[in-house]
């Protein structure tokens, strides 16, 4: 078989279904149980370090909450 | 020693650029050496005058300098850029505009790609490359990566700019559309794009926060596909080393697939995830409240990353490109309308509960107007690629009028709603100059639109009914002139739309100068406010 036609073989079967369960993957992990408080915080991201990086090691002294927090 | 490298680097750069401008077979060329020269020149000698200045630590702080140039510079460049279009607008209703004088230099066909790069890449791109700068610092609670090297992205992208601008002019194009610089430019794009990536990769890496938040995934989508199409599409051997000319390595339908394979996914990842990143960062801050709804937003990347890519063939339907690759970027392209619409729906129910803000925040109305024209536009185009719409639709203003919409309803607006967030951010503000002049500016802008996309649907679909109309042997009724002057009264009321949109635009640029120069600064935090 010349490589075009072995290309085009292998993307419209095994390929097409890697990325097709690939994708089915990612919509499960999204909607997998228990997920939402994660999901929330992860939402929250943009309001916690406006004006300043965060410090290295341990929590933020400006009173934002880290991921950690939030979750417990 | 950095600064050794940098100076001697800087001075070969320099002699390299004198020799070629000496041997240069073209004027594009010849001019493009002596920019070249000048700013390696310029650099040489900042670099030199600043080798004895203490260098400061700044960890603790975002780097925000790189920001506020780019700022200025979308600013400015989007101004040229509008103003470029309206020129052009006008040159197709008064064809005397092609002053006689300037004819091979100013020309439509010369200034339309000036236009188009102008508005897309240096308004566009400098938009991107600052806003992800802010965004990824904030949301991955970390400065910068790499420490110049962002400043090194945004002169080097701004000298690409400036390139492929010369080069249009003086006629150096490889008559791709939207990917017009010749060989040269491509290869310095492509330098500074890797060290794009890598400020903005670095940065992710060194994050704080545990997640990488929705809008980097979007802007990273962007910079990694950019570099992807930028480097196949531009496959080309240059003629000589000291000359502009190059010629592709693709021919026939082959370029022609690759060249639209480039074209759709500039608009999908430039045009559109870029600007999504834009979205799911501006919007939430602007409204006060995190975004509608986050798993949704995920399964809005991913379907658009997955669908995107396959749609190109859509433009070149009816032509040598075989049946089975136009029908596949139809289905696709079709497929594409619904992560369009997951994410307007997302940017637009983020608002829920604070719609309030529509009446007192004209920041926040334009930013709903750009997401609604998000999703207006991405149902138009899905209906466009369907090949018995296109029949109609393809070669006319129609496809002007839908990409206008898009760009500057859709990208024009969330561009500047960001601007407007940015600039008392960044200058330390209290708060914009004028909200009454943000309020001129939507309205002048949305006006703007509105001329311009209804006129378009007319003279497109007009257009595209005179040249398929036969008579009843089976001749063309009309020429192709009589379509030409058919077309004359909408061709005047889209240079009207676009000279709202520049006003627009100057009103902005004076609002933020005004706000970094005489707005109230912002007062110092007060460090624990008594409860009451």
């Amino acid at each position: 078989m010349d490589t075009y036609s072995a290309l085009r073989a292998f993307a419209d079967s095994w390929a097409l279904l890697a990325l097709t369960m690939f994708f089915i993957g990612v919509v499960v992990w999204v909607f997998r149980p228990g997920s939402t408080p994660q999901h929330r915080d992860s939402a929250n991201i943009p309001f916690r370090h406006e004006d300043k990086p965060a410090r290295t090691g341990g929590p933020d002294a400006s009173g934002a909450t880290s991921s950690k927090e939030a979750r417990t | 020693m950095w600064d050794y490298v940098k100076i001697a680097v800087l001075g070969v750069i320099a002699v390299c650029a004198a020799i070629a401008a000496n041997y240069a077979r073209d004027m594009a060329y010849l001019v493009h050496a002596l920019i070249v020269m000048l700013v390696a020149a310029g650099f040489f000698i900042y670099t030199l005058r600043q080798m004895d200045k203490p260098r400061l630590a700044h960890d603790g702080e975002y780097l925000d300098g790189v920001i506020r140039a780019g700022v200025i510079a979308t600013a400015f460049w989007g101004v040229v850029g509008f103003a470029a279009g309206t020129f052009i607008a006008s040159q197709l209703a008064f064809p005397s505009l092609n002053f006689e004088w300037a004819q091979g230099y100013a020309n439509f066909g010369r200034l339309r790609p000036l236009h188009t790069s102008a508005v897309i890449f240096a308004f566009g791109g400098n938009a991107l490359i600052a806003t992800s700068f802010y965004v990824v610092q904030r949301t991955s609670a970390a400065r910068l990566w790499g420490g110049n090297a962002a400043w090194f992205v945004f002169w080097g992208y701004n000298l690409f700019i400036i390139l492929a601008a010369t080069g249009y002019l003086l006629g150096a194009t490889q008559s791709k559309e939207y990917a017009e610089p010749e060989w040269y430019v491509d290869w310095w794009l492509t330098v500074v794009w890797v060290v794009y990536l890598a400020v903005f990769f670095g940065t992710i890496l060194k994050r704080k926060e545990k997640h990488i938040y929705v809008a980097n995934w979007f802007y990273l989508s962007f910079i990694v596909t950019i570099a992807m199409l930028h480097v196949v599409n531009n496959l080309s051997i240059p003629v000589s080393l000291f000359g502009a000319k190059s010629v592709q390595v693709f021919a026939g339908v082959q370029d022609a697939m690759t060249q639209w394979w480039y074209g759709h996914n500039a608009v999908g990842f430039f045009l559109t995830a870029g600007f999504l990143g834009m979205m799911y960062y501006f919007v939430p801050k602007q409204a006060e409240r995190p975004v509608y709804s986050y798993k949704l937003s995920i399964i809005h990347f991913w379907a658009l990353i997955f669908l995107y890519i396959w749609a190109g063939p859509h433009h070149l339907h009816y032509t040598a490109l075989p049946d089975w690759a136009s029908t596949l970027g139809m289905v696709f392209s079709v497929m594409l309308w619904m992560p369009s619409w997951g994410g307007m729906i997302n940017g637009l129910m983020t608002l829920s509960g604070a719609w309030d803000k529509l009446r007192t925040d004209p920041v926040i109305r334009m930013m709903v107007v750009s997401v609604g024209f998000y999703g207006m536009s991405t149902f138009e185009g899905p209906m466009m690629s369907i090949k018995a719409v296109n029949s109609l639709s393809h070669y006319t203003d129609w496809t002007i009028g839908h990409v206008h919409s898009g760009a500057l309803g859709w990208n024009g607006m969330i561009t500047f709603g960001a601007l407007y967030f940015l600039a008392p951010r960044l200058w330390n503000k209290e708060r914009l100059y004028s909200l009454t002049l943000v309020s001129w500016h939507f309205w002048l802008a949305t006006i703007g639109i509105v001329l311009y996309a209804a006129s378009m649907w007319v003279t497109g679909i007009m257009e595209g009914l005179m040249w398929r109309e036969v008579d009843a042997q089976g001749f063309l009724v009309n020429s192709f002139a009589d379509t030409v002057s058919a077309k004359y009264p909408m061709y005047v009321v889209r240079a009207i739309g676009g000279g709202l949109y520049v006003a627009g635009g100057v009103i902005m640029c004076y609002n933020l100068w005004k706000t970094a120069t005489s707005a109230p600064a912002k007062k110092a935090a007060a460090v624990a406010a008594p409860a009451e």
